[in-house]
């Protein structure tokens, strides 16, 4: 190859490939920070329950069940916007959810529930928000999917929509839930 | 009177902007407040994705100070503090990412340019002396003294 057309095509190589970096680039989305949690085992806590404050949930009660865990809170406004997804979840497809109410006021938690309805089997109250550090929440709403052996299996940061539970939330718990039959 | 409104506003951002992340702590030593210091700075807020978690306002970023705060008031390494941070948020809270296959060319990759810069900027300056090297023939000599003396007829 002639030094010419070297000059003319060493740019247009260093151009097209900058070209599909930064393309690349604008497709990710900077809020989805990779969980180191998921495969790995549920981290462990002990809180109380929202309607029953006397008594206490631990994640090891739910062995040998699939179920979500969906961190939300009265003051998140992307929660609102995700209850009827999670009351569908819910309802219709009779999935396991339990809430984990992060840094909220019992009071508020429980008047939204009431206003909004109660998809949960359960709701935790993470008053302190130490249960949410360890589970790496930076960003409610955020939703575990945890399988029968206590392994977290997939983390789904944001308010969920409809598509995301047809494409990802749906076909993973019925191939969890399989495994187990 | 929208005037005075105005400015009362102003000094209340200005008043709130000041009390910002500004946590009255005690610490047993200088040194571990001076680590402390030094944690937060390092350590990325995953709210506001672009600030440390000295410079972020965010609750998360506060509660995460406060952790770090109470690590180092019990003991625990600096060491310990990052690998805490780093088992539940990932490699994402460090500004300083650690050497790993996945982030080998972000470590090398600068050096890899720097290096294909020089060469690059070497074979040009040989080619130069090259051409410059190049001798004219007597003809084109004579031609050239010609020139420069102005005389431009043939």
């Amino acid at each position: 190859m002639t030094t010419k057309a070297l000059r003319f095509y060493v740019p247009l190589l260093i151009f097209i490939t900058l070209g599909v970096f930064l393309a690349a680039g604008l497709k990710l989305d900077p809020r989805h920070v990779p969980s180191p949690l998921v495969d790995k085992p549920v981290p462990n806590f002990s809180l109380p329950r929202l309607h029953q404050p006397n008594e206490v949930f631990t994640p090891d009660q739910m062995n040998g069940r699939v179920w979500l865990l969906n961190v939300w809170a009265s003051w998140c406004v992307a929660c609102r916007q995700e209850h009827e997804v999670i009351k569908r979840l819910a309802e219709i497809e009779q999935i396991v959810v339990i809430g984990l109410n992060y840094k909220d006021a019992a009071a508020d938690a429980k008047r939204w529930l009431e206003q909004l309805g109660n998809p949960y089997e359960l709701s935790a109250v993470d008053d302190a928000g130490q249960v949410g550090i360890d589970w790496g929440v930076y960003g409610v709403p955020e939703t575990f999917i945890i399988d029968q052996y206590g392994i977290i299996r997939h983390k789904h940061i944001g308010p969920i929509s409809t598509q995301d539970v047809e494409t990802t939330i749906l076909p993973l718990i019925k191939s969890l839930e399989q495994a187990s039959s | 009177m929208s005037r005075i409104v105005g400015a009362v506003l102003c000094l209340f951002v200005v008043v709130c902007s000041g009390w910002a992340n500004v946590e009255v702590l005690k610490f047993e030593s200088a040194e571990q407040e001076q680590r402390y210091h030094s944690l937060i700075k390092e350590l990325r807020c995953l709210v506001c994705q672009n600030q440390n978690l000295a410079d972020s306002n965010a609750d998360l970023a506060r509660d995460l100070r406060n952790k770090t705060y109470q690590m180092i008031v019990a003991g625990s390494a600096d060491r310990e503090i990052v690998e805490y941070m780093v088992q539940r948020y990932g490699d994402f809270v460090l500004y300083r990412p650690p050497v790993k296959a996945s982030t080998i060319f972000l470590w090398t990759g600068p050096f890899v340019i720097l290096l294909v810069g020089l060469l690059i900027i070497t074979r040009v300056i040989r080619n130069r002396h090259k051409q410059a090297a190049e001798t004219l023939s007597q003809q084109q000599h004579e031609q050239a003294q010609r020139l420069l003396r102005g005389n431009f007829s043939e």
